[in-house]
């Protein structure tokens, strides 16, 4: 976003700025994702510290975790998938509003991992279309608030339906 | 202290029993499938393992008779474990059901039923418990294929 003060104000404070509808749009998006944790295994503790005071993905506008699917526009999968639960995650998807972001998160959710058995879903992408894979067992905080600084550049291009010719 | 109990369960159940060996601080029995019930109900009652601990197989694919059905029990009283060992053929992998012993072996014989396919006559509820309604197979066989999926959401083809 590129913004410029008009004249420096004597308090330090812009008085105006300017920059183009769609990148104030794109960026008022990217900090106001809402996810859904669908979390089933071990990875759990590693989303939990990367949530948690020290990493603060509130930093990102993604703190705040909805329990429903239907208020929220980031799923993100943490953890291993079997077969059994696999209805359940395509029923959660599905019940998501558009526009809506899917991130596997550790490598279960990935590729299934060292799961190749009768149990575990080999990758969610199997089932629903993934938008941003993070590889690990667990992956690092680093490696996780990287992903989601991909997918906010991401949705930051993004055009949104709002900007029309109206707008 | 152990081998004290062991002595004792060895005598008490001598000719009901097979032959029972001390392996890793446990007592290993080893019986026939018909006396199941029987060695039971005297380790329960008399002998005082009063808690059971699991029910597992063990499958020997070029065995016969095939399966082991192994039981574990504990004794809160004399602070030892016990396992029996059974074996049943492919043709007729059956053994008596435990629940009018202990209540806790409702649910590890669901698990031992559709993981080895070992029937337990008695217990009306061997439903799926890990698994699913529509899952063929038993997965810890030796025979069944290591990477066979049955997928209840059928597969997305396209790739993102």
């Amino acid at each position: 976003m590129t913004t410029q003060p008009a004249r420096p104000a004597p308090s330090g404070a812009f008085e105006f700025l300017t920059t183009k509808k769609d990148e104030f749009v794109g960026w008022a998006r990217k900090f106001s994702l809402f996810p859904y944790p669908f979390v089933t295994a071990c990875c759990a503790m590693e989303f939990m510290s990367v949530s948690s005071t020290l990493y603060d993905t509130d930093r990102f506008g993604a703190a705040l975790p909805r329990f429903t699917p239907r208020q929220s526009d980031l799923l993100m999968v943490v953890g291993t998938v079997t077969h059994k639960q696999a209805p359940i995650l395509k029923k959660v998807y599905e019940q998501m509003c558009e526009p809506k972001w899917v991130i596997a998160f550790g490598v279960c959710a990935t590729s299934g991992g060292f799961y190749q058995n009768y149990a575990a879903l080999p990758g969610i992408d199997k089932i629903i279309p993934v938008d941003l894979y993070i590889p690990g067992c667990p992956p690092r905080p680093e490696m996780v608030i990287d992903g989601i600084m991909k997918l906010q550049d991401r949705i930051a291009r993004d055009r949104h339906p709002i900007i029309n010719e109206k707008f | 202290m152990s081998d004290a109990v062991f002595e004792q369960v060895r005598e008490r159940l001598a000719g009901v029993a097979g032959e029972a060996t001390v392996a890793h601080g446990t007592l290993a029995l080893e019986v026939e499938a018909a006396r199941l019930v029987a060695v039971v109900r005297t380790l329960k009652d008399e002998l005082g393992f009063d808690m059971f601990l699991d029910v597992t197989a063990v499958d020997w694919p070029d065995r016969e008779p095939r399966f082991d059905v192994v039981w574990h029990f504990y004794s809160t009283r004399h602070f030892v474990r016990i396992r029996l060992k059974a074996r049943v053929t492919l043709a007729d992998p059956t053994v008596d059901t435990l629940v009018p012993f202990y209540g806790s072996a409702r649910y590890m014989e669901r698990e031992c039923h559709e993981m080895y396919g070992i029937v337990f006559r008695g217990n009306d509820d061997l439903r799926p418990l890990l698994l699913y309604e529509g899952f063929e197979g038993h997965p810890l066989r030796k025979d069944y294929p290591k990477q066979k999926e049955q997928p209840l959401v059928p597969y997305r083809d396209a790739k993102p």
